[in-house]
């Protein structure tokens, strides 16, 4: 970008610096996140570039870590790679298992945030809707109550969920459902914004437009607001699921040791001894995250465009 | 449609008054629109308030004394505060450490008299451990065994025990103990903590907002005035680590900042330290503000960036005309525009920092720690009320800063990306 | 949609697969492997429950929680000797039976097998361990520490020291360093004065003191070259030295040892299971199986009846043990009376005094 020409020289001078300073920060909140990535091809147990890998000598590099996450774990990791050790690691690789179930509860914990949220974004967006502002703040609440209170009172709830009522109906803790029960609450916030927002450009009179077509609320809903919004739901979702996929302190409070995720294994990992290992998984979900932000801008993108906002 | 009644009244065709009409009209939509959110609104208050009342509850309620000492507790309630212990109240007492030895009850109710009169947990429990040797006369019998029996602050601190309900969890929390006279007064400086904890959790994250709007507000700007698609490519800079995971982020910069990290190695290589005088920027206080900056700067910069972009370039060009310095205009015309989006973006980050407890955790190391790693701390050693009196207090100031957040911002700007 | 369904499906039958029937909780690192190895293992292999293990910075504190939450989810837990007699006069541990623990390999029943102390009301010991502190032979070299006054004396040996974060086993340390005799420890820890001596001492070097929390950091905090000097599990740094490789040396001087004990929480899952556990791996071969994965002694007179070889092959135990006499020349054994009562309590302290100042 070239400099307004009306400038003074000292003022050139502070652009530059400007510009530079900018840049610097810039480096500050990447270089972190990209650093790990070389380093989990290191042959040496160490955190460093090694010599061997400043001089790009192949030596230096490997992929012994990203094997440790298939092997560690197994019941026989040295036997010879048939289908029987594959499934040994599917069945019995700690990684693995904390993958599955990552997966199992974001996904549910997605849904049931998503279905949710987006109903309810439907009646916020209403203009008639009553106590607004009061819902509203108590729905966006589990983004701002300090993780570890949610998570305390969880706990206990957990421990005899039925017992409020005066009944006994087992516990929650160490199950599946508690978990995507947890992580559902604190991916709703993220929904309710990303749906909201998207309603607030909605044009009400396309609701009805198809009406006097003869639609009633169901087609209207599914035909004419759903695909508009779509994009906005979606983001939603994702923010969910990464609400979920990143999640460790529930996890820590709630989870019985058949429901360690990724973030736990992690969380392990790194109080006790940082093994490159972990700079391994660290490497997959940086390019997990790459990949959800790629498909959120694309969603953005594509939601500005059908309802007609113009790029800013 | 309408039609005009004899009275004057506006009816609709099938004769209804308009305005009853339109009142139930709007009265259903109302209905319908609060159908859409009561299934989430039903869910969010039985797995997040609802809890989080059950355990607040837990701060003014401990019957582990009340309940496993039921014949001290009926002295008590007889004789007033005040009264000196009796033959007859160290009898009562004898017949309680007799069924908690029993019970294995012994450990819980001493302590919760710790709890108000800190090191009596031992005189409870190592007196239970030979409850079944307690023979008349009980009050020669116990002080024998301890003196401290004889201590009329051990006795107020079982009268206050003995209700269930108590404000001394909340004492605890602020440093205050009752003295044996019931006024209540500062505990003694070599175990005070608490007030100190939540002004340093204060103090950093005020810390820490105060370097991310330093650290936000150029990137901001620049995002808000570089042509769109430049822009665009820019911003994702800012959201890759809004998006990475946390845990991500905090391994990173441990493999930066530890004694052996990347950044000592290069300052070594580059002669600027030596071997011997590594920096130590990893398990401190250093430490948990760096990787919470890191962390939190995304909150900041989109908020900034969202009020930059609305503020048009041509005020700076129009004040510069009349004659302005570029530090005037910045100062005089550009800045107070952005006050909201600053607002906004220290307002978010000051809550989410005051409620952080990963980060600390794992790169905070002695020093580094905030309120809500004490919290955890508590509920690992099953200090179940201290824990929920510690959390009711950060909770109230979280909620005091939420609601200014409302009231200034709005909650329905908060944007994400 | 209906790819949808198929991916809730293969979901769903992922969620509920493999329940484990044993579930042990221990304290992660060396140890955690070696009780993988020598208990867990073979027990599931030998009578095909299930078992799992869990790792815990110290399995006491969450078994406390989880039983006084009523959220058990752990079977088995290995605590500390003092930990053991608390949470069982606390009624928070099943009592064990004595008279069910397999009799020696020699034939002598348990009860006299054991040695005495190593069975209580709710634990049986799974060997004989001890804090002790560890450098690095290639940082440190010249002159070496040899006593425990040595870690306190920064000027003799400038640099960073780890210690465990926590009161247990730190404060003793700290009075011997003190020079308090092994003997006169908790007599002077009982009083005022002693404690405020033993503050006074950790003050000292508190500038200096990196805190670790898991048995697994100290011999990694030495190889990071984080630390010069730390105390640690005598059987981490003997695993990290002779199992790795590490340059690491021992000092036994000053050294704190206790039994271990396997206990089962109250409304512990799987409490048959779980007994059975504990009976296995407490027998002689049990025991003698874990000695040769970490120096920690087995409690029972058969199973040290013949010398240990460690998994190397090579390695003799014996002299690595802290209960070998050339290491209990100025040892101090763990007052389990001392700490069951005053634990909460000097805690509460250690945590003020480590938060502020």
């Amino acid at each position: 970008m070239a400099l307004p020409i009306y400038l003074s020289p000292a003022e050139r001078v502070w652009q530059y610096a400007y510009r530079a300073i900018c840049a610097m920060i810039f480096i500050f909140l990447v270089a972190p996140i990209l650093i790990v990535i070389p380093l989990s091809f290191n042959a040496e147990p160490y955190f460093t570039f090694t010599q061997k890998m400043l001089s790009f000598d192949p030596a230096g590099y490997s992929m012994r870590w990203y094997d440790t996450l298939l092997t560690d774990g197994m019941r026989a990791p040295e036997k010879l790679r048939d289908a029987g050790w594959w499934s040994d690691a599917w069945n019995n690789a700690t990684w693995v298992k904390a993958t599955k179930n990552s997966l199992i509860v974001g996904f549910w914990a997605t849904i049931l945030a998503t279905v949710l949220g987006t109903i309810a974004a439907l009646g916020l967006s209403r203009p008639e809707m009553p106590y607004r502002r009061l819902i509203m703040a108590i729905l966006i609440s589990p983004m701002i109550v300090p993780i570890i209170i949610i998570a305390t009172g969880l706990f206990f709830f957990y421990s005899d969920p039925c017992g409020i009522i005066g009944l006994h109906c087992g516990r929650l803790t160490a199950t599946y459902t508690g978990l995507v029960l947890a992580h559902a609450t604190l991916g709703i916030p993220f929904v309710i914004i990303t749906v909201t927002a998207t309603l607030s450009g909605f044009d009400q009179s396309l609701i009805r437009a198809s009406a006097s077509l003869g639609a009633n609320p169901r087609v209207t809903f599914f035909k004419v607001i759903l695909p508009l919004i779509l994009p906005g739901i979606i983001s939603g979702a994702l923010f969910a699921f990464v609400t979920s996929f990143d999640e460790v302190v529930a996890v820590l409070f709630l989870a019985g040791p058949e429901q360690q995720t990724i973030p736990r294994q992690m969380w392990n990992g790194i109080r006790e001894a940082i093994s490159p290992a972990i700079l391994a998984v660290a490497t997959l979900l940086v390019i997990v995250s790459i990949t959800l932000l790629t498909t959120v801008e694309l969603l953005r993108r594509r939601s500005e465009r059908l309802r007609g906002v113009t790029p800013q | 449609m309408s039609q005009i009644t004899t009275n004057g009244d506006l009816t609709t065709s099938d004769g209804r008054p308009l305005k009853a009409a339109l009142a139930a009209a709007q009265f259903r939509a109302k209905r319908r629109a609060f159908f859409l959110v009561a299934p989430l609104l039903l869910f969010i208050i039985v797995s997040f308030i609802l809890p989080i009342g059950q355990m607040l509850h837990r701060s003014v309620f401990h019957d582990g004394f009340a309940a496993n000492a039921p014949d001290v507790k009926a002295w008590f309630a007889v004789n007033p505060d005040g009264t000196a212990p009796d033959e007859a109240a160290y009898a009562a007492l004898a017949q309680d450490f007799k069924a908690m030895k029993a019970d294995k009850t012994a450990g819980i109710a001493g302590t919760r008299v710790n709890y108000t009169l800190p090191e009596t947990r031992s005189l409870i429990t190592a007196t239970a451990r030979v409850a079944d040797d307690l023979a008349p006369p009980y009050k020669d019998a116990f002080l024998a065994l301890n003196p401290k029996w004889g201590d009329a602050a051990v006795w107020q601190a079982m009268r206050s025990a003995s209700s269930a309900y108590t404000a001394d969890f909340y004492l605890i929390s602020t440093d205050r103990e009752r003295a044996a006279d019931g006024t209540i007064q500062k505990v003694p400086e070599n175990t005070r903590i608490y007030i100190y904890l939540f002004v340093k959790t204060f103090l950093l994250s005020a810390v820490i907002t105060v370097i991310c709007f330093f650290l936000a507000f150029p990137v901001a700007h620049l995002l808000a005035t570089l042509p769109t698609a430049r822009a665009n490519l820019m911003m994702i800079l800012v959201l890759l680590p809004f998006w990475t995971s946390l845990l991500v982020r905090t391994t990173s910069w441990i493999v930066l900042l530890q004694g052996q990290g990347v950044v000592n190695d290069v300052l070594i290589a580059l002669g600027i330290v030596g071997d011997d005088g590594r920096l130590k920027m990893m398990y401190n206080q250093a430490g948990t503000i760096i990787v919470m900056t890191h962390v939190l700067l995304p909150f900041m910069i989109l908020p900034l960036y969202s009020v930059m972009k609305t503020i048009p370039p041509s005020y700076a060009r129009a004040a510069r005309s009349l004659g302005a310095t570029s530090w005037t205009t910045f100062r005089r015309i550009y800045l107070p525009q952005t006050l909201p989006g600053i607002g906004a973006g220290a307002l978010l980050v000051f809550i989410l920092a005051v409620g952080y407890y990963i980060t600390p955790a794992l790169v905070g190391g002695a020093d580094g720690q905030l309120i809500s790693n004490f919290i955890d701390f508590h509920m690992d050693k099953s200090n179940w009320s201290l824990a929920a009196a510690l959390s009711a207090m950060l909770l109230g100031g979280v909620l005091v800063l939420y609601w200014l957040y409302d009231r200034l911002v709005g909650i329905d700007n908060l944007k994400l990306g | 949609m209906k790819k949808l369904l198929i991916l809730t499906t293969a979901l769903t039958g992922v969620a509920f697969a493999a329940q484990a029937d044993v579930t042990v909780m221990s304290w992660g690192g060396a140890y955690g492997a070696a009780q993988t190895e020598a208990h867990v293992k073979p027990f599931a292999a030998k009578t095909g429950i299930a078992t799992i293990m869990v790792d815990s910075d110290n399995p006491a504190t969450p078994l406390k929680a989880m039983v006084e939450a009523g959220n058990v989810t752990i079977d088995v837990a290995s605590v500390e000797y003092a930990d053991a007699i608390r949470l069982c006069d606390e009624g928070v541990l099943e009592p064990i039976d004595v008279a069910a623990l397999p009799a020696g390999a020699d034939g002598v029943a348990a009860a006299d097998d054991f040695l005495p102390g190593a069975v209580t009301d709710c634990g049986v010991s799974t060997d004989i361990w001890a804090n002790i502190f560890a450098y690095d032979t290639t940082k440190i070299t010249g002159t070496v520490p040899t006593t425990v006054a040595d870690f306190f004396d920064l000027e003799k040996f400038p640099g960073k020291r780890g210690l465990k974060k926590g009161a247990k086993a730190v404060l003793e340390f700290a009075l011997m360093g003190d020079g308090v005799a092994p003997a006169d420890v908790y007599a002077t820890l009982g009083t005022p004065e002693g404690l405020d001596k033993a503050f006074a001492k950790l003050d000292t070097i508190k500038s200096e003191v990196v805190w670790w929390e898991a048995g697994a950091q100290p011999p990694q905090l030495l190889a990071d070259g984080e630390v010069v000097m730390t105390t640690a599990y005598n059987g981490r740094i003997f695993n990290a030295a002779v199992g790795e490789g590490k340059p690491f040396a021992i000092v036994w001087d000053g050294q704190i040892f206790e039994n271990e004990m396997y206990v089962v929480p109250k409304g512990a899952p799987n409490k048959d299971a779980a007994m059975q556990f504990i009976q296995f791996a407490t027998s002689t071969e049990g025991l003698q199986a874990q000695a040769m994965q970490i120096s920690y002694g087995p409690a029972r007179k058969s199973a040290n009846a013949t010398e240990i070889l460690y998994k190397d092959g090579k390695t003799v135990m014996g002299p690595n043990l802290p209960t070998a006499p050339e290491n209990m020349k100025n040892a101090l054994e763990t007052s389990s009376s001392f700490w069951v009562d005053k634990d909460a309590e000097l805690n509460e302290r250690f945590n003020a005094w480590l938060a502020t100042n």
